[in-house]
């Protein structure tokens, strides 16, 4: 299904260009929960009139919802994070055997270096266990390219189909030429029992489907073209996929010759045979897993991968000039300075909550989220982060094994986060009785993923209105009584009720209500002013860590105007008077 | 064969994306090959950010190794130097004088250092400091910093007067265009005075 070439060639994001493949393939129906590095592509999607594009709960939901929609007949798309493949995880492993109607594809986007994410899976091994084609782009016309392809394997093999991307392919731009729009035509629904409904007696002739599927897939995968050789030297040749293959051509330009992989999984015995005995020595250059690697020492070929390169972490053309050519980098020593890490930003609703916390030296049990940065000195009160969820589910396990805890330790969770795996470990603490003390941080939008809407907020991801999830009455449904919100900059309640709630011999819930400092609609105020004349250098207000506030020794605290955004914070808590112009 | 590999750095929320956007338009009218890496996420959230920008016949890594850029443009003085060793030898520093402060030198757990520009002499660069927000704010507004520092790095970058202005016109928002002109222009005179 060849489109008109459209335009000259854009520059455009990795995310973006998926998105524009999706668009190409005729796919009407993407439902997503945000996930850096792979939030964009939902949003770009969103742009087009003619799609459906939503945000879903969480990444099981939206991946449901998107099998909902291929088993109906429209071309269907879920995108997520790496450890968002974990919660759809459920689903795909059993679509894999069902198959599809319409076709169906998932983008993951693996984070390696870790920019924004709690840990490094590799989700090739996901592809694997799923049985589950992969395939893999290295830049934004590959990332075009093999979204739409990916609709054709999945048709013509029956499959939900990966693409996976990483952070330096889907938050890098290059160059895209923009093909038109086609439509497929429409495949009726058709009730299957055999196909479709997963109990043992139909899914044991599907798992040989399965199996049988795999095979043709690799066979076709080494036939078909999307897997290449790029001629160089035979002296080295190199087998290597996404951002790895663009790092490896950078470094040994043509001294190897490559296999370039455009699928990931399954792989070719046969073609990774025939490339290597084409070459004097054959190197697997792939970040994280040796995923490709074991599947080489498997099949018999000799080759090297992590015997010289790490399994943590981002790889460099520097890297690997090193490791194959010997070439060591010039580079002189970084300059041993101050790190600058993430911080919450000037006016961020979290920072009066984690003071709070933090000056009644609670236990706190973290989740996911810009919050997470609660960690972090000088505030320095969250305990634990896992996943998303695991704050309250954890918090109730944590109770329940030292119930002497009930009285100093919380729970603090978004409000995208609570909605996306936070209320079934609450109906778990109800159910099962422990005196559980939960904060719902509600911001009024996902925050660190850059500002998404969700359920709590009443709009939808085209910020058309719609139902907003009533966190309170929610509560109470799964049998909470003890329900209050309160703005975290009222220091003073906020400490009352956290110390009443942590008394209560049963489960609370307190909403922390304040909406994120960067939203439009949040009115920015004019910055505060410190009186010099009163300033005693008692660092008081240091204690919250706002990059606005500065401090020296000989003259005390000050305001950096370009970034105080008036929050009042830091007035409140001057023992002295002397920051003053706050909305305090 | 025409290479250009740059760094654009500085403290997450400042405005590198837009020039990376400026850049990536200007080498696609000159008919190059180019990529740009940017950062999103939690790095965003005042922590210190980089945007890579790579332009050339046949561009494969969308990030520069370190040691082998021609250019680093820093929106802030720590962070100049933080990335001063990705520069190759003799390679381009041009960075504003402005300095934000860091989470740690805040709590007092560090020191902000007051010998960045000793220091940087330190390796073997081209520097070009000048206070990028002042200039900005002559031109008439203080964010137009990023467009004040693409200015004064315009002469390494190459280009025409005529294709820098073509591109910030296609690229900045139409109500931006005439304040950012005035800041790269401000910029530039920065660099003609060494």
């Amino acid at each position: 299904m060849k489109g008109t070439v459209l335009t000259m060639k854009k520059l455009m994001l990795g995310n973006e260009a998926v998105a524009r493949g999706l668009y190409e393939a005729g796919v009407t129906f993407a439902s997503s929960y945000p996930g850096t590095p792979s939030t964009e592509i939902t949003e770009y999607f969103s742009n087009h009139e003619d799609v459906h594009a939503e945000w879903a709960p969480n990444e099981k939901v939206a991946c449901e919802a998107a099998f909902g929609a291929s088993l109906a007949g429209a071309r269907s798309f879920s995108a997520m994070k790496h450890v968002g493949l974990n919660v759809a995880a459920d689903l795909l492993y059993s679509v894999s055997y069902t198959g599809v109607n319409g076709g169906m594809v998932v983008a993951v986007a693996d984070d390696q270096g870790m920019h924004s994410s709690q840990n490094e899976q590799d989700s090739r091994n996901h592809a694997k266990g799923a049985k589950i084609p992969m395939l893999e782009p290295s830049d934004s016309g590959e990332c075009r390219d093999y979204a739409k392809l990916a609709y054709e394997i999945s048709e013509k093999f029956d499959t939900p189909v990966f693409l996976r991307t990483s952070t330096r392919v889907a938050h890098s731009q290059s160059l895209v030429e923009e093909e038109e729009r086609v439509l497929p035509p429409k495949k009726p629904y058709e009730k299957n029992v055999a196909k479709y409904v997963m109990m043992p007696a139909m899914a044991r002739p599907r798992h040989k489907i399965v199996e049988e599927r795999t095979k043709k897939l690799a066979a076709w995968a080494a036939s078909s073209g999307l897997n290449k050789i790029i001629p160089g030297s035979e002296k080295i040749g190199v087998i290597a996929a996404g951002i790895a293959f663009q790092y490896a051509k950078e470094a040994l330009g043509d001294r190897a010759t490559y296999l370039k992989l455009g699928m990931v999984y399954p792989l070719s015995a046969e073609e990774i045979r025939a490339f290597a005995a084409k070459v004097e020595k054959l190197y697997v250059i792939e970040e994280l897993d040796p995923f490709i690697e074991d599947f080489c020492h498997a099949a018999g070929v000799e080759c090297e991968g992590k015997s010289l390169f790490s399994l943590c972490g981002e790889y460099t053309p520097a890297m690997i000039r090193k490791a194959i050519l010997g070439e060591d980098s010039p580079a002189p020593a970084p300059a041993a300075i101050p790190v600058r890490p993430p911080v919450l930003c000037p006016g961020c609703p979290h920072r009066g909550i984690f003071y709070v916390l933090h000056k009644m030296k609670l236990t706190v049990s973290g989740d996911i989220g810009c919050y997470t940065l609660g960690a972090t000195a000088p505030l320095s009160s969250v305990d634990s982060t896992i996943d998303m969820g695991e704050s309250v589910s954890g918090l109730h396990g944590f109770l329940t094994a030292d119930p002497s805890m009930e009285d100093k330790a919380v729970a603090v969770i978004g409000d995208s986060t609570f909605v996306h795996s936070g209320i079934t470990g609450l109906i778990n603490a109800v159910y099962n009785q422990s005196n559980v003390t939960v904060l719902i941080l509600d911001n009024s939008i996902t925050g660190m993923t850059g500002h998404q809407q969700n359920p709590c907020t009443g709009l939808t991801l085209q910020n058309k209105p719609t139902h907003a999830l009533d966190l309170e009455a929610l509560c109470h449904a799964v049998g909470v009584r003890r329900v209050s919100t309160v703005d975290p900059y009222d220091l003073e309640k906020t400490e009352a009720i956290l110390t009443e709630e942590l008394q209560a011999k049963e489960p609370s819930v307190i909403i922390v209500k304040r909406p994120c400092a960067l939203l439009k609609w949040v009115k920015r105020l004019p910055p505060v002013s410190v009186d010099p004349d009163k300033c005693r250098k008692c660092r008081k207000c240091m204690s919250v860590g706002c990059p606005a506030v500065l401090f020296s020794k000989e003259t005390g605290a000050s305001i950096d105007r370009t970034l105080c955004v008036g929050c009042g914070l830091c007035e409140k808590l001057c023992p002295f008077g002397a920051i003053e112009g706050g909305n305090a | 064969m025409m290479k250009k590999d740059i760094l654009i750095v500085g403290v997450g929320g400042q405005g590198s994306l837009l020039a990376s956007r400026i850049l990536g338009a200007l080498f696609l009218s000159q008919g190059l090959d180019c990529k740009l890496s940017e950062v999103h996420g939690m790095s965003q959230r005042g922590g210190s950010v980089v945007t890579y920008v790579r332009a050339g016949e046949n561009v494969s890594s969308p990030m520069v190794s370190d040691g082998e850029a021609d250019l680093v443009i820093s929106f802030e003085a720590l962070e100049a130097l933080r990335y001063a060793h990705t520069l190759k030898k003799g390679g381009t520093l041009v960075y504003s004088t402005q300095e934000i402060m860091p989470m740690p030198v805040i709590t007092g757990a560090a020191a902000y250092p007051d010998d960045i520009a000793s220091r940087l002499a330190a390796f073997d660069l081209k520097v070009l400091a000048f206070d990028a927000e002042s200039a900005a704010e002559k031109a008439g507004n203080g964010r137009a910093a990023n467009v004040a520092l693409l200015g004064a790095a315009s002469p390494i970058i190459g280009g025409t007067p005529e294709e820098w202005e073509a591109v910030i016109r296609a690229t900045v928002p139409p109500k931006f265009v005439d304040v950012n002109l005035r800041a790269f222009a401000l910029g530039l005179e920065e660099a003609k005075k060494g």
